[in-house]
């Protein structure tokens, strides 16, 4: 961590008794928790570790619980944005020859449903889960670098809203999601519209490697004591995996897209075959992080999987070194697909051949994830409540978009498929089915824990079968209007091909699977303000998490649990062990060693501090600015580096003077 | 799930009945790379189903058991769990048996795929336009090289070579019942064989998105006997037909005037643009502006009058012509067979 990271003592008078415990720092170490009872503990912590009062005190929190709930709420809304566009574009398809909308707000509608799902949602909902429930599965008291976890969370923001104004302003990118070259380059797309696109894209995956990188540190170097890798929750290890995908990942598209914009703000001509340059070029970049994408909204799917279906199954995952193993594989091969997506594009076919080699492997680690958790279910019948049942979807739906995936892989059917609804079909099996009913059976399932209340089950079993019934509608016919030659993108179709009734059946589904959406969002707020109170552990599930009261007090836990098994809370019925010896006048936590969870030093923790909102401004700013003029970096370079010395000032402490 | 799954199977077999009979479909092949193609997509289906429905069993049982009565979730029977590993263990090796099957399976048949165009004895040059498709036949003899836009003649039976490539953004050329789809990509040039079993006329479209007017690229390929096709192959040579007409007569003196030549050729008068679609012999296509709508005069004249309307972004720029000169322009391309 560095340094200027350090906690500030300023509105904090600590008596400063001199310890003899103190490894770090023992001639200004405070009060610990080692003696205190429970009532002066609380309120030890609940004072260093609260988020300050006002409108400046809640724009500088860096609790990631309160800045995951953020997260989790502007997800939702920009879900709910793209739910409308695509809305939209299923009424402008349900007849032949529409004319509700033309070609040039057709191409911003789909462009627009594609950048806000996959980087504005898919992603950010993800990670944001993560945000919430590592630090409390792993047994700490706030996620690594909470500060840059703040920064990346305003970044997001700016980010979508960025996206959005231009879209309200007729300026939102039309080249789709994908925005290849030529046709998103300088001679093809006149405008700001592409560059909108790059640099927004650019910009949001600041956000998503900031994440990244923070839950990479909270996971190995912050468990809770005894945590060793074997008893990382499964959950955990998903966004583990997740997140290093992310560090490989993102890098690829945010070099695609600034390669992008200089060919379309500084005259270079990387991707212009008539300079030299090659259009294919973008596609490799663009898939070598695409690809993997689709990991990075699914891994995580698959650890909500993990973590509900032992609660509901009444024991612990069958084969959880199999599943660990399974992530693991999953996401190093993730990087070794991409060609996939360009097997149209004339590759040398003894080269594609070997790409339909890789992704057919692929559906091994996930077999095995899949007949794990056959086998955990497998011991008598799961209770059945709403969190599980949208789990069973995920098996119904998933199965199905992984399988057309395996037809995908082969190259010569490929070509028959690729882009063409059979496609959209699929993908939309793998990324609603893979991520989206696992998300909704994980917001059943930890809404409790994060307001203190449950979700109706009434409501719950509704919204199950609505969407179910609706998405099936929508999607399944698509595979087959796919093979009867329906292409994607097209804004509009010949009565004679005979696809209309099949489209306006599609449109009534996504309606259908729609309203499905605005039953979850009314269950949402009504549960939120009237739904029963939850207790600790209303599932009786065994992780960390609901070890603590629901919701969560800012400091988490109030003893540093000890861990001994997979399933704590299973362990240990009567009470956790715990550790003690932490500062509770400043923020403090347990840093641990990496394989085997010694406690091994204690850290402080960032307080809160506005200047990662300043700094995301400037950067916001300077992004913004950039789709005009190359001089922005320049210009915009000044502010950002105000933030970010405002940022890590240093607060004097001792460690700062080593 | 249960109550539903029967719905939806029972509903996709009526669309799938339903629509086969396309003409541009994928289930409905016309030629032997299609044909191999259906044949794949059907076999992989029918394993994936298998397996997707033994996946269902495997979840629907634990649904059947009776409850279980245990309350400590952390007392595990040891030999179950073998047992579960064992079945479980068959089903990875399964897994993977599958689809080395399927890999080979793909692999092999991508090698009849190969095998489809390696004796064609006629090449043809398709060069992707936003948005139609401009056609050159080639011909050891430069007279006989013959260049045509959006409507492909070819012989049925003889497998013909279509070497593509773009000029402005990437396009796919894919006409479902005779190939698969392969793109078009500027600086680059790709081949794909094709091959017709019996006249008829298959539709495409262009299947990579390419801006304004993607949806509205359409192509269509013509299988005739060889000899029509020659026949075809030279009427196409020969130079515009001279106007009929008082009317047509004032109609091509109208189109040399007005910006038209700027991108359209008419052979054997002065136009020679390049940019847009040759109309030489426009009267002869069975449809305009590249599939979107059939040949009539009714259809000309729209298009000519209002091609902002019929295809919102087309590069084809609104005439500023009166109704009398619109109905001469029209008459002259309708005599243009």
């Amino acid at each position: 961590m560095s340094s200027a990271d350090i906690t500030s003592e300023r509105d904090l008078r600590p008596e400063r008794e001199a310890s003899a415990k103190g490894d770090i720092t023992p001639e200004r170490d405070g009060p610990r928790d080692t003696g205190l009872d429970d009532a002066s503990l609380h309120r030890w912590l609940a004072r260093t570790w609260r988020t300050p009062p006002g409108i400046i005190g809640a724009l500088s929190s860096v609790d990631h619980k309160v800045i995951a709930r953020r997260y989790l709420i502007t997800a939702f809304l920009f879900l709910c944005l793209g739910g409308l566009n695509a809305v939209v574009m299923r009424i402008q398809l349900s007849g032949p020859r529409r004319g509700l909308i033309g070609p040039d707000l057709y191409n911003q509608l789909f462009t627009m449903h594609g950048v806000t799902m996959m980087f504005l949602f898919a992603v950010p909902i993800v990670q944001a889960t993560g945000i919430y429930l590592v630090p409390l599965m792993v047994g700490t008291r706030n996620i690594a670098f909470p500060r840059l976890n703040a920064f990346s969370y305003w970044v997001y923001v700016s980010g979508g809203l960025f996206a959005w104004v231009s879209f309200a302003l007729s300026m939102a990118p039309d080249v789709g999601w994908f925005a290849y070259v030529p046709l998103s380059g300088p001679e093809y797309a006149p405008g700001k519209r592409a560059d909108v696109w790059a640099q927004m894209i650019t910009y949001t995956e600041v956000s998503s490697l900031a994440v990244a990188v923070a839950t990479i540190v909270t996971v190995f170097k912050h468990r809770a004591p005894g945590m060793s890798l074997d008893k990382i929750p499964l959950y955990v290890w998903a966004l583990l995996v997740t997140s290093f995908v992310v560090v490989f990942a993102m890098p690829a598209v945010m070099v695609t897209s600034t390669f992008l914009i200089l060919d379309r703000l500084v005259g270079t001509h990387i991707f212009n075959p008539a300079e030299g340059g090659d259009a294919l070029l973008f596609q490799h970049l663009f898939w070598f992080f695409g690809h993997p994408e689709v990991y990075i909204i699914f891994l995580p799917a698959t650890g909500m999987v993990s973590a509900i279906i032992p609660a509901f199954a009444r024991r612990p995952a069958f084969g959880h070194l199999g599943l660990v193993l399974s992530l693991i594989a999953v996401g190093f091969l993730s990087f070794g697909l991409w060609v996939h997506h360009m097997f149209a594009t004339g590759l040398p076919k003894l080269g594609a051949s070997f790409f339909t080699a890789s992704s057919m492997m692929i559906a091994i680690p996930n077999g095995v994830q899949i007949f794990c958790w056959l086998a955990t279910l497998w011991d008598g019948r799961p209770v059945i409540r709403t969190p599980l049942l949208f789990v069973l979807g995920f098996f119904f739906i998933f199965v199905i978009g992984g399988l057309t995936g395996v037809m995908l892989a082969s190259v010569p059917l490929d070509l028959q498929v690729h882009d063409t609804y059979f496609v959209v079909a699929h993908f939309h099996y793998v990324l609603i089915g893979g991520s989206v009913f696992p998300l909704l059976g994980a917001a059943y399932f930890w809404f409790p824990k994060i307001t203190g209340r449950m979700m109706s089950e009434r409501l719950g079993r509704w919204h199950f079968w609505l969407a179910m019934v609706g998405f099936n509608a929508a999607f399944f016919p698509m595979h087959i209007v796919g093979l009867w030659g329906m292409p994607r993108r097209v804004y509009t179709y010949p009565a004679e091909l005979g696809w209309g009734n099949i489209n306006f059946f599609i449109s009534a589904g996504a309606v259908l699977f729609f309203l499905s959406f605005v039953l979850f969002a009314f269950n949402l707020v009504h549960s939120a303000l009237r739904g029963a109170p939850a207790g600790n552990n209303p599932w009786d599930a065994g992780t960390l998490e609901w070890a603590t009261s629901s919701p969560p007090p800012s400091y988490n836990f109030a003893r540093i649990p000890i861990v001994t098994n997979v399933e704590p809370l299973w362990a240990q019925r009567e009470a956790l062990p715990v550790a003690t010896g932490l500062r509770v006048d400043v923020r403090e936590l347990v840093v641990s060693t990496v394989a085997e969870a010694h406690p091994d030093i204690r850290e402080k923790s960032a307080t809160p501090s506005i200047w990662p909102l300043l700094a995301a401004i400037a950067v916001g700013g300077t992004f913004l600015y950039s789709i005009f003029t190359p001089w922005a970096i320049v210009w915009g370079a000044a502010p950002i580096a105000i933030t970010l010395i405002g940022w890590f000032w240093p607060k004097g402490d001792p460690e700062d003077e080593e | 799930m249960k109550r539903f799954a029967p719905i939806a199977f029972a509903t996709a077999i009526a669309l799938f009945l339903q629509g086969c009979a396309g003409w541009q479909s994928a289930l409905d092949p016309k030629g032997p790379a299609a044909s191999e193609l259906a044949w794949l997509i059907w076999f992989f289906t029918g394993l994936c189903a298998a397996v997707w429905v033994l996946v269902m069993i495997a979840l629907a049982l634990p649904l059947m058991m009776r409850p279980r009565e245990r309350a400590e979730p952390l007392v595990i029977d040891a030999d179950a769990d073998n047992r579960k590993l064992r079945v479980v263990m068959t089903a990875i090796g399964l897994t993977a048996v599958i689809l080395v099957g399927l890999t080979l399976l793909s692999f092999f048949a991508n090698r009849t795929l190969a095998a489809i165009g390696s004796d064609a004895a006629l090449t043809i040059r398709i060069t992707g336009h936003q948005w139609w498709w401009e056609v050159r036949y080639e011909d050891a003899t430069p007279s006989h090289i013959l260049t045509t836009a959006n409507e492909i003649h070819i012989p049925a039976g003889e497998p013909v070579r279509l070497l593509i490539t773009s000029t402005d953004v990437i396009h796919s050329f894919w006409v479902p019942s005779l190939s698969g789809k392969l793109d078009l990509i500027p600086g680059h040039m790709n081949v794909l064989d094709i091959k017709a079993d019996k006249p008829g006329v298959y539709r495409g479209q262009c299947a990579e998105f390419c801006g304004a007017q993607h949806a509205n690229m359409g192509t269509f390929i013509i299988a005739e006997p060889r000899e029509k096709f020659d026949a075809w192959w030279n009427d196409q040579l020969q130079p515009a037909a001279a106007p009929m007409s008082d009317e047509a007569k004032a109609g091509e003196d109208l189109f040399l005037k007005r910006p038209c030549v700027m991108c359209h050729k008419v052979g054997g008068t002065p136009a020679g643009g390049t940019v847009a679609p040759d109309l030489t012999h426009i009267a002869s296509r069975q449809t305009l502006a590249a599939g979107t709508l059939t040949m009539s005069r009714g259809n000309l004249a729209a298009w000519i009058a209002d091609p902002q309307g019929i295809k919102p972004g087309s590069h084809m720029p609104v005439a500023d012509l009166s109704g009398d000169e619109l109905n001469a322009i029209v008459a002259y391309l309708e005599g243009l067979k």
